[in-house]
């Protein structure tokens, strides 16, 4: 419990950095540690290998091409919109958490955790899930990398 | 409860101190290991009473003191935050990857058995590929802070250098995990205590070699050390990605490429060449196979094979410093060629021949 | 080890999710919209997490496997995108890229 209230204060303070940040470099690497907090959370969720995963695909891949991106382009800092926005936006973000909120309390979750097999989670049950109920949900996702791929190197090309 | 903690924290602290220490002596092992190479005598005037130890009171004593006080230096109109947070996330990754290579069996004290690795995942070689992704942050950070048009060109090619090597690595193991059919380290290593023909240790570098020349020749370009040294390029852009730094910050990048080379010999030793197995060594002795039988008492066993594990994994950081003082720096686009055309698919093709191979033994006899 | 209880992790998604939203609002750098959409994928992979530990079922988590290579298939494609118009346009403010505009 103390764990996952540390982990959710981090992570919240984190995303916040995100948003308002003005330097972008600041708000990817915000992000980046965002997504490290996340994974920790998984960790605690008896997810070991998502947790893992979502280290190696989003903290240390697409952040890392994101942190690219940016150094490449350069852009310009671009003057933040006036206050008017900010709180407006943040109250539309409020309304929508506090919706969240009023469905969360309609029905009363169960909040006793049933206890989980060692195995849960772990390498052997998820390549059993993926490739036996999800296999061609798997096929379709590496059809789709691929063909993402494609696309970015098309459009990231230089006119000829 | 506590014993369990205090266990752990000692297990954490004593890797951590090898490593670090390792990693100056690497140092000191490269200057004076170059020198030889080329026929030169190498750094030895620091001395103390006239002691200069073969340049080891010059690299182990007055460079960190040289490095530990100079002016700490942040650029103009570089960012501060991410200057000094760069060599952090640089030698972060390197350290912790250490946590899942085990360096022993286990501790036989006071009727506890203590596996000698720092932390028993189930998703072991998963947790290293995630730490090795993480420490490209800490080049393209460290670039991106300097504010130097050269930095960030190292940076640049450093960063896509180590994802594209990264590719390879991750490939190269598959075949490794196909074999052991487990992905702790603990397990792989135990398993490689197997004997081949009763006689052969059946090390991984006999059960997938091609396995071991990719992976090797990965983690080489994910060190960034010679030859794939385009990131640092000392003769065409100054430093690269840490031209801008000095003193404790350049010392932790320093650092960092050292604990990096160790962290690598200790999964190629891992991986590859049994890690703290001895051949023949059983726990309770040695078992030969020509029927002799040696036993020893179980503190002695254990302390062979860390023995055993050290001697490995120094042997594989002195041939990396080997390497990098005999291969001369390969071109950019010919690392580039060489991660994506030649050890990509031939880690695929190594994919294949190990599942054709586990197939072919596994199927029932007719 | 007992996670805390199911309600915690789902207010933390929602708050994460909001978040999110906010920044997809109020931000004017596209490359910050895109990385509040990555935030709100994070949330919700949060919310799958949490519920398959507390169904015991695993396709929860399976479910988050594939929400991860789609979301890295959108940001590539997103970024890729983004980098042709900064190409034309020489900026990234979303104000600029309103060609439809009349």
């Amino acid at each position: 419990m103390i764990l996952f209230s540390i982990l959710a204060v981090l992570s919240v303070v984190f995303s916040l950095l995100v948003v308002t940040q003005r330097n972008v470099v600041h708000s990817a690497m915000a992000l980046a540690a965002t997504l490290f907090v996340v994974a920790v959370l998984f960790l605690t969720l008896n997810a070991p290998v998502i947790g893992v995963l979502q280290i190696l695909v989003y903290a240390g891949a697409i952040m890392i091409l994101i942190l690219f991106v940016i150094m490449l382009l350069n852009p310009t800092s671009i003057e933040a919109r006036p206050a008017a926005w900010w709180t407006l936006g943040s109250l539309a973000a409020a309304a929508l958490f506090i919706q969240f909120i009023v469905l969360l309390s309609r029905r009363p979750l169960s909040s006793a955790g049933p206890p989980v097999p060692d195995s849960f989670g772990g390498p052997e049950s998820i390549a059993q899930s993926l490739f036996t109920d999800f296999a061609l949900p798997f096929e379709v996702a590496s059809v789709l990398l691929l063909v993402a791929i494609i696309g970015a190197v098309t459009l990231a090309q230089r006119q000829r | 409860m506590m014993v369990d903690f205090a266990i752990v924290a000692a297990k954490a602290f004593l890797v951590l101190f090898m490593v670090l220490n390792l990693a100056g002596v690497l140092g000191w092992v490269e200057r004076k290991g170059s020198a030889l190479i080329q026929d030169r005598i190498g750094a030895n005037r620091a001395s103390i009473f006239g002691f200069a130890g073969m340049g080891l009171v010059n690299t182990l004593l007055a460079d960190p003191i040289k490095f530990l006080s100079k002016e700490d230096f942040i650029p103009a109109r570089g960012d501060r935050l991410l200057h000094t947070l760069a060599p952090c996330l640089a030698l972060f990754p390197a350290l912790v990857t250490f946590a899942v290579i085990p360096f022993g069996d286990v501790l036989i004290v006071g009727g506890r058995d203590i596996n000698l690795q720092v932390a028993n995942l189930n998703i072991g070689i998963l947790y290293i590929f995630a730490m090795a992704s993480l420490s490209v942050y800490g080049i393209v950070i460290g670039a991106w802070a300097s504010n130097n048009k050269f930095s960030l060109l190292g940076g640049v090619r450093g960063a896509a250098q180590m994802v594209s090597y990264e590719i390879a690595m991750g490939l190269s193991v598959i075949g490794v995990i196909m074999v052991y059919g487990t992905l702790e380290p603990q397990a792989m290593v135990r398993a490689q205590g197997d004997l081949f023909w009763g006689w052969l240790p059946a090390w991984g570098v006999i059960r997938q070699p091609l396995a071991f020349l990719l992976f090797f020749t990965a983690a080489v370009a994910e060190t960034k050390r010679l030859p794939f040294d385009a990131p640092e390029g000392e003769s065409e852009i100054v430093a690269g990605y840490h031209v801008e730094y000095s003193g404790g910050k350049f010392l932790m990048f320093f650092a960092g490429e050292f604990a990096e080379v160790v962290t690598a010999a200790g999964l190629v030793t891992t991986l590859f060449f049994g890690g703290w197995q001895v051949p023949y060594l059983l726990r309770d002795g040695f078992h030969f196979p020509w029927g002799d039988a040696l036993p020893l008492a179980p503190l002695a066993v254990t302390i062979l094979q860390v023995a055993a594990f050290s001697i490995k994994a120094l042997f594989f950081c002195w041939l990396q410093i080997l390497l990098r003082w005999t291969l001369p720096r390969f071109r950019y686009d010919q690392v580039m060629r060489l991660g994506w055309k030649m050890l990509l698919p031939a880690a695929l093709v190594n994919v294949f021949i190990t599942a054709v191979w586990i197939v072919v033994r596994e199927r029932p006899s007719t | 080890m007992t996670p805390a209880p199911l309600e915690y992790y789902l207010i933390l998604s929602a708050v994460l999710f909001a978040i999110g939203v906010a920044g997809v609002v109020i931000r004017r750098d596209v490359i910050v919209i895109l990385m509040s959409i990555e935030l709100m994928l994070n949330a919700v992979n949060l919310a799958f997490i949490a519920f398959s530990r507390f169904l015991g079922a695993l396709d929860g988590q399976v479910i988050v496997f594939f929400v991860m290579t789609v979301a890295a298939a959108e940001a590539v494609v997103g970024l890729a995108i983004m980098i042709s118009v900064f190409r034309h346009r020489q900026t990234l403010d979303p104000k600029d890229m309103q060609l439809l505009k009349w």
